[in-house]
């Protein structure tokens, strides 16, 4: 039964097989690898945007029946996408993510062309852009842009040498959360949630990009540090956020990577105090939960979302169908009261005081300006400091203290 | 064999073990019924509507159909390939067979991140599309396994001479393995097709890794977590399948049942 | 000269129809090869492919700023663990944690699968049988989560401890959530091996051991107990690796410090984008599970089940 020839058959397949595919794996050089050398494209920090000669579409055709979107929790409520889906046909898959870094990655995913658009904030725009992931978009093909504020219209984030990438979204702060019960008044100062007298009580979300709460914090606290810019920060400085983050460790119930598990922890009596996103506290109010949020006096970062434009978008038309329908007022208006934050359009302001009124002013949609500058939107830390110089930490840094240091 | 005493003790473990496994069970049941959106203890009040909106769900549907065309594509993939396997390894002896068992075990054997991210790697350097297929692709190669081992024991426990009376008969090739083999191994075959299919329903870790812009039910359901607004759906989701479920596992407890060989062994 | 009639069929005729599976008949390494050819297939082109990538990956570096791979040969990734104290730290853990849930689930499972495989009635039996089935069949993440309703602050188990006057325990959060999780979802992995095990015990080999003397409790140690081992080891295949490499549970049900190897491979995987790094990561359980195969091996495991 057993004769030389399966023995040395059998063998030899499987070395030939495994010897051919090492070499496959080393040889070849395909695949969505090292960053593309483009023709043309535009510059910043040395860097160009892959994408940037794309050609943009002339006319919106017909829908393709589906669209893919990457989003944060909470902005993709049927509330508003159902009435799309009834009106345009496009049916819409979300895909959640809870971090920048999240949607970076899924944006790469199987080589690109899993997704249409993805709502990334301003510390996550410039990564995609760069690493080729998103494509021109033809403005005039969103007739609500020209509604949007000044600020919003082609900000620095999604927009590189007047060629969009995207369309701005709406924009918000990062919250200090708190239980009314625990707290006679809102918190004044960020201190609470380093405050050692609320031990096993504090959550804050798991993410690298918090090392930047901590430093805005220290900006007012600790001014010999000399902060300005809390995402740029030279070693001392990064090193001191660094440090009071390892000081928080014991205080924190649950770094918090997923926005139901913040809304689980407050409701449940695990946590009473910690930083979170709007769209937690109106879970929570709507579920009459005793919660209560404010930006302390320090201020607070925050975000600035856009609806980016993958670079190989398998589904266009709706796509584009997609970012006026998000961009229109009333919309705009809907999204901005149910997470809790502020709109880019500024005709949204009327439809929110008829759905909600005081909501425009309690979402600030009638005066950005002031309160836009309380808030140190997220941007993406990179080794170049604001004044030229090499000093500053990159954001790989942050990610491997927040991993080793911090967690 | 046993004592008085000793079997008292076994039953009372019995029942400790099986309070164990299913507290938490009734705990999905019960919280299906959960009026408010976000878990706590006590519940809050209490309400059918959840079941109702879980069943008209559209997503929850596709998630649902999905899930059930991968376990079929992937456990009919398994039993193919996984008796394959099973009857090679059972009827030759050839240098390589200790390696090829090893091989197959690994998916199992290895945690499922590193089968992901492996198959998410090989799948975007080689331009494979996300899909269903790659899902499948993902879930067949541990339901491989499962087949492969369920079959293999039972392998095992079979004369090798049956085959060969068989063909001293004159049956050719195929038809001892219609009349005699496949008779013989069916309930190994079921009770393996089953556990692959419930491997590959609940699938979450490699399924992550594996899909496109798609969901699966485990997907959908780590979605809807992830919202923390629409638990008690989950909730009542998941007590649906488990109804839709008690048939075929009871059918399948009788099948694996009936089939054992040793149970005379036992009276010996 | 006429053309005569088909010939009836003869022994001669009938052997060539047959020919083909006479033929594989006389040549087992055919039947062998086209039996394992489509399998192997499988395996080598897809599944030891990747793995191999993966490996190749390992090796690999990302850009910084944009998190592309670039493929610049070195060795960083694996110095960066194993010279790093946080990084080993988490290996220990890991390895800490799979090696006690594998010894309590099969403490747990083994009186079980023994009442089981060798006192229940055939009616009992199916009914344990369905038993053990039917939670693999409740959805991983919502049983997860009932186990936070059960741990959380005042939730079932400080509520009802309480109740009975026996304080809170405030396990949420907490390592000993993540291990009473695990041990529960890998339990029915543990159970069905080794009562495949001990139900192929003969009872004749049972009843020597106590016709020569021993009573219960040593031939349970000195019969039983080795003969199970094969089915104890290939449980303790799954739930050892099964834990490993999970990081939703420790993601969903632990603290502060439930920093896992699967938690940092995904970390990397999923949000940092660095695939070298997490590859690298990926091989420490790989090695790991290796060595236990082995030892499984020498156990038995592979004859069991």
């Amino acid at each position: 039964m057993t004769g030389p020839r399966t023995r040395s058959g059998l063998r030899a397949t499987i070395a030939a097989g495994l010897a051919a595919l090492t070499l496959a794996a080393v040889g070849c050089s395909s695949g969505s690898s090292s960053q593309g050398t483009g023709t043309g494209g535009t510059t910043t920090a040395g860097q160009t945007v892959p994408t940037a000669n794309l050609p943009v579409l002339q006319k919106v055709g017909k829908e393709e029946g589906q669209l893919n979107l990457i989003a944060w929790e909470g902005y993709l409520d049927p509330k508003w996408v159902k009435p799309f889906e009834q009106q345009t046909g496009c049916q819409v898959n979300a895909k959640y993510a809870g971090s920048s870094d999240e949607m970076v990655s899924l944006m790469k995913d199987g080589g690109g062309g899993q997704y249409d658009m993805v709502s990334s904030s301003g510390d996550a725009d410039l990564r995609i852009l760069y690493a080729g992931d998103a494509r021109p978009v033809n403005i005039k093909l969103i007739p609500s842009w020209k509604d949007f504020f000044p600020a919003f219209q082609s900000p620095p984030f999604n927009t590189i040498n007047g060629v969009h990438y995207g369309v701005s979204l709406q924009w918000g702060p990062n919250v200090l959360m708190y239980n009314t019960k625990d707290f006679s008044a809102p918190p004044s100062s960020w201190s609470v949630i380093y405050d050692s007298k609320y031990k096993g009580q504090v959550t804050v979300p798991d993410n690298p990009i918090q090392i930047a709460d901590a430093a805005l914090y220290l900006k007012s606290a600790k001014p010999s540090l000399h902060i300005t810019d809390p995402y740029e920060l030279t070693q001392p400085q990064f090193q001191a956020a660094v440090a009071l983050l390892a000081t928080q460790r014991p205080l924190i119930e649950k770094y918090w990577a997923l926005a139901s598990q913040e809304i689980f922890d407050f409701k449940n009596g695990n946590a009473t105090v910690g930083a979170g996103w709007p769209y937690q506290v109106s879970s929570l109010k709507a579920a009459h939960f005793s919660i209560g949020s404010v930006v302390p006096s320090e201020g607070a970062t925050g975000w600035a979302d856009t609806w980016m434009l993958a670079a190989k978008a398998p589904h266009i038309n709706c796509a584009y169908m997609w970012m006026q329908y998000i961009s229109t007022p009333k919309v705009q208006a809907e999204q901005a009261i149910t997470y809790g934050e502020t709109p880019d359009n500024k005709l949204a302001c009327s439809y929110m005081d008829q759905m909600q009124p005081g909501s425009c002013a309690e979402y600030h949609a009638n005066a950005p300006a002031s309160y836009l500058n309380s808030i140190s939107l997220w941007k993406t830390p990179i080794a170049t400091c604001d004044n030229g110089k090499p000093d500053c930490a990159p954001y790989a840094q942050w990610v491997s203290a927040w991993n080793t240091q911090v967690k | 064999m046993e004592s008085r005493p000793l079997r008292v003790a076994l039953r009372v473990w019995v029942a400790l073990v099986l309070a164990f496994l299913f507290i938490p069970i009734l705990l999905i049941v019960a919280y299906a019924f959960n009026r408010s959106n976000i878990e706590s203890w006590p519940m809050s009040g209490l309400s059918v509507h959840w079941f109702a909106v879980a069943w008209h769900d559209p997503q929850v549907r596709a998630a649902f159909w999905l899930s059930v065309r991968v376990g079929i594509f992937a456990t009919v993939l398994a039993l193919l390939l996984g008796t394959a396997v099973a009857y090679a390894l059972y009827q030759f002896r050839f240098f390589g067979r200790e390696a090829i068992s090893f091989l197959l075990v690994l998916p199992i054997a290895l945690p499922g991140i590193i089968t992901g991210i492996a198959l998410n790697s090989f799948f975007s350097f080689t331009g494979v599309q996300f899909g269903t297929l790659t899902i499948v692709a993902g879930h067949a190669t541990f339901c491989i396994v499962v087949v492969f081992n369920n079959l293999i024991a039972r392998l095992r426990r079979t004369p090798g001479s049956l085959a060969e009376a068989s063909m001293d008969l004159g049956a050719r090739g195929w038809q001892t393995l219609r009349y005699v083999t496949l008779p013989l191994s069916a309930t190994a075959l079921v009770s393996g097709a089953l556990l692959a299919f419930a491997l590959s329903f609940d699938e979450v870790i490699v399924t992550v890794f594996t899909a496109g812009a798609q969901n699966t039910l485990p997907l959908w359901i780590f979605g809807a977590i992830r919202l923390g607004q629409q638990l008690p759906e989950v909730n009542a989701v998941v007590t649906i399948v488990i109804l839709l479920t008690v048939v075929p596992v009871v059918l399948a407890a009788r099948i694996a049942g009936a089939g054992t060989v040793t149970r005379s062994a036992r009276n010996v | 000269m006429t053309q005569a009639a088909a010939p009836a069929p003869t022994a001669k005729t009938r052997y060539r129809r047959h020919s083909v599976s006479a033929a594989l008949w006389r040549r087992p390494w055919a039947r062998a090869t086209l039996l394992l050819t489509p399998p192997l297939a499988w395996f080598v082109l897809i599944y030891l492919a990747s793995l191999v990538i993966l490996l190749v990956t390992a090796f690999w570096q990302i850009n910084p700023f944009t998190t592309n791979v670039e493929r610049v040969w070195s060795l960083s990734n694996f110095t960066t663990i194993f010279t790093s104290p946080a990084y080993l730290t988490i290996i220990g853990r890991t390895v800490g944690m799979a090696a006690a849930v594998t010894v309590v689930d099969a403490v747990v499972a083994f009186p079980f699968a023994y009442y089981m495989a060798r006192v229940a009635s055939p009616r009992t039996r199916t009914a344990l049988f369905v038993a053990i089935l039917l939670p693999l069949w409740a959805s991983y993440l919502a049983k997860v989560y009932s186990w936070l309703v059960i741990f959380t602050h005042n939730g079932i188990l400080d509520w009802s401890l309480s109740r009975a006057g026996l304080g809170q325990v405030h396990l949420i959060y907490s390592n000993w959530a993540v291990f009473t999780v695990f041990c529960y979802l890998w339990l029915p992995f543990m159970i069905l091996p080794v009562y495949a095990a001990l139900e192929r015990v003969h009872q004749s080999q049972l009843e020597a051991s106590q016709d020569l003397g021993a009573r219960t409790w040593r031939t349970a140690r000195l019969v039983l107990l080795p003969l199970a081992l094969p089915g104890i080891a290939a449980g303790s295949i799954f739930t050892f690796s099964l834990t490993l490499g999970d990081y939703i549970t420790p993601l969903l049900v632990g603290g502060t410090s439930a920093n896992f190897i699967g938690n940092v491979i995904y970390t990397n995987v999923g949000i940092a984008n660095n695939l070298p790094f997490a590859a690298a990561m990926a091989l420490v359980p790989v090695i790991i599970m290796a060595i236990y195969l082995a030892c499984a091996r020498a156990l038995g495991a592979f004859e069991a089940v």
